[in-house]
């Protein structure tokens, strides 16, 4: 649909072909979260295949959205050591040492991943347009007009040329998050984080940021990792799905085995109740 | 405010029949006391003999008093500058993860909010009594690149705007701070999360959000600003109420210089209220 998203990564087939010689494009390994006295994540470890989409599903309190942000360092983990595209979270390899990243070092570092919260966090004194242009701009320094050529071809493929010179508060929640969705696609990240895009949003307004979601999962190559309760998103979109519970991850498996045939019963128990 | 009560309405119906409004006996009797008030002081100011208007209309335009009214000005604007451009750096080191730069913060805030306007401008206006030299030098050795007489440097003016910037920034390094604060967590997470630093985030995601919040308590700082100027006359720092003191110091005429610099003032706060409004109403529309 449009030419620049087909060149942001490596295409899906060929990474299907390469996932088991290939490294994985993200790496979790023994992985634990300790925040104050309470600790979320326990000895978290998952392979996440360049192309792949993978969605988090579970109980609220998991741990799913921690696991998240950890990745895309907005949080620090505790324990273990999370890849991202080969090169450590937080962390740079010198002469068996782990140096701690500067914070500018570690800005250039997440540029790899992108991210789409739950509250949308569109920054509120931009324009649509300003918002999807501002980091492209800022932070990968591309001119403006280039910045902003691509910016329109993300808003229309998201369904809102027609809202560019809109301000955050004049749309409505999944207006917001489908800009939010363009915003995190300008800056051609190889991994997509979603954090619960649709839990904030009125049930009507859901389907259009799937249908976005599905879009970018489908024809952009990008490895997605998707924090989501949408059963029906998961099992339509998903290459694999996680089931976490109380910081641990219960079970892993395509969406027609964790979805459709649950090997614990804790994964039964949750899709009782979300389904019913 | 005594003749709303007294503007006869139109009887109002209602059913067919007439409605007796309530008769609010203990604001119309409120409203002729404060009436009766203000006429008697306007009355007292107008025809008391001591007071010479004519002298008052003498000396609004004189030389000595548009000179002090520009002192004034000058005053407010580069303290107001200097105190907002302290008041966001202490505000951003007081959010600072080290707790010897958020504490220095802390301690800043603490001790220029904490001395009175009038003894900190008497306190750096005779720095040159204890502290004889000012010199630029590595502290600790006998190296010393600049040095100047601090009775040089520190000019009644100099001092004035000095001492102003330092008190106004200790109220305003709070205020920047609310500020900043009042811009959401999410904001600057989205920032960092699409590559920002915390610089970055800070330019361009929370100061221009910060700024919207901070632009009426930061008009009413103008304000205060341009009133606290007065107290620079103290050490004769050459804004309008020097001026005017210094003319009744030789024509005795104290209250009508005073009301000349008064009428300055409230024009003056005037012009810069309305100028508020019309900022503040800009920045709601967006």
């Amino acid at each position: 649909m449009n030419p620049s998203l087909s060149t942001m990564a490596p295409g899906r087939t060929m990474a299907s072909e390469q996932r088991d010689r290939t490294t994985p494009m993200v790496s979790i390994q023994s992985v634990e979260k300790v925040f104050g006295t309470s600790q979320v994540l326990f000895d978290i470890d998952l392979d996440v295949q360049a192309g792949e989409t993978v969605c988090l599903i579970g109980p609220s309190g998991a741990g799913k959205s921690t696991l998240l942000r950890c990745i895309n360092h907005l949080e620090k983990i505790t324990r273990g050591s999370i890849r991202v595209d080969g090169s450590l979270v937080g962390y740079r390899e010198h002469l068996g040492k782990l140096y701690e990243l500067h914070e500018s070092e570690a800005a250039r570092q997440r540029l790899v991943t992108g991210m789409v919260f739950q509250q949308f966090n569109l920054f509120q004194h931009m324009t649509s347009i300003e918002n999807v242009t501002f980091a492209a701009i800022k932070v990968l320094r591309l001119p403006k007009p280039e910045a902003i050529e691509r910016a329109r071809g993300l808003l229309d493929r998201v369904g809102l040329g027609h809202k560019m010179d809109s301000y955050p508060s004049q749309l409505s929640g999944g207006q917001q998050q489908r800009v939010a969705i363009a915003r995190a696609m300008q800056m051609r990240p190889k991994v997509m984080l979603f954090d619960e895009p649709t839990s904030a949003l009125d049930p009507e307004l859901v389907g259009d940021v799937l249908e976005v979601m599905r879009d970018v999962a489908r024809t952009s190559g990008m490895t997605l990792m998707v924090v989501t309760h949408e059963m029906g998103f998961a099992r339509e979109v998903a290459d694999r799905v996680v089931f976490m519970a109380e910081g641990r991850i219960v079970e892993v498996g395509t969406a027609r085995e964790v979805l459709d045939n649950p090997a614990h019963d804790r994964t039964r128990d949750f899709l009782a109740a979300v389904l019913r | 405010m005594t003749g709303r009560a007294s503007v006869s309405r139109p009887v109002a119906m209602h059913a067919g029949m007439e409605v007796v409004p309530v008769r609010r006996w203990g604001r119309q009797a409120l409203a002729v006391v404060v009436a009766v008030v203000v006429v008697t002081v306007v009355y007292g100011f107008a025809t008391n003999p001591n007071i010479k208007w004519p002298v008052v209309g003498e000396f609004l335009l004189n030389a000595a008093i548009v000179d002090g009214l520009l002192g004034t000005l000058e005053l407010t604007i580069w303290s107001m500058m200097f105190a907002t451009l302290i008041a966001v750096v202490i505000a951003v080191m007081r959010l600072s993860d080290s707790r010897i730069i958020s504490g220095f913060a802390a301690g800043y805030v603490f001790i220029f909010r904490g001395i009175p306007m009038i003894v900190l401008l008497i306190l750096v206006g005779n720095l040159g009594l204890f502290f004889k030299t000012f010199s630029i030098g590595i502290p600790f050795t006998d190296i010393t690149f600049i040095a100047i007489r601090t009775r040089d440097l520190m000019t009644p003016f100099v001092a004035s705007i000095i001492g102003l910037s330092l008190a106004g920034s200790g109220y305003m390094a709070e205020i920047v701070r609310a500020g900043l604060l009042s811009v959401g967590r999410g904001q600057r997470e989205a920032a960092t999360a699409l590559g920002c630093t915390p610089a970055a985030t800070l330019r361009y995601i929370v100061l221009p959000q910060a700024l919207k919040v901070l632009i009426p308590p930061m008009g009413n700082e103008m304000v205060s600003m341009l009133k606290a100027t007065a107290v620079v006359s103290v050490i004769a720092g050459g804004d309008l109420l020097t001026a005017a003191l210094g003319i009744s110091g030789v024509n005795y005429r104290t209250i009508e210089l005073l009301i000349v610099a008064t009428i300055w003032y409230l024009l003056v706060i005037t012009v810069l209220s309305i100028a508020q409004y019309f900022v503040e109403r800009r920045s709601a529309e967006k």
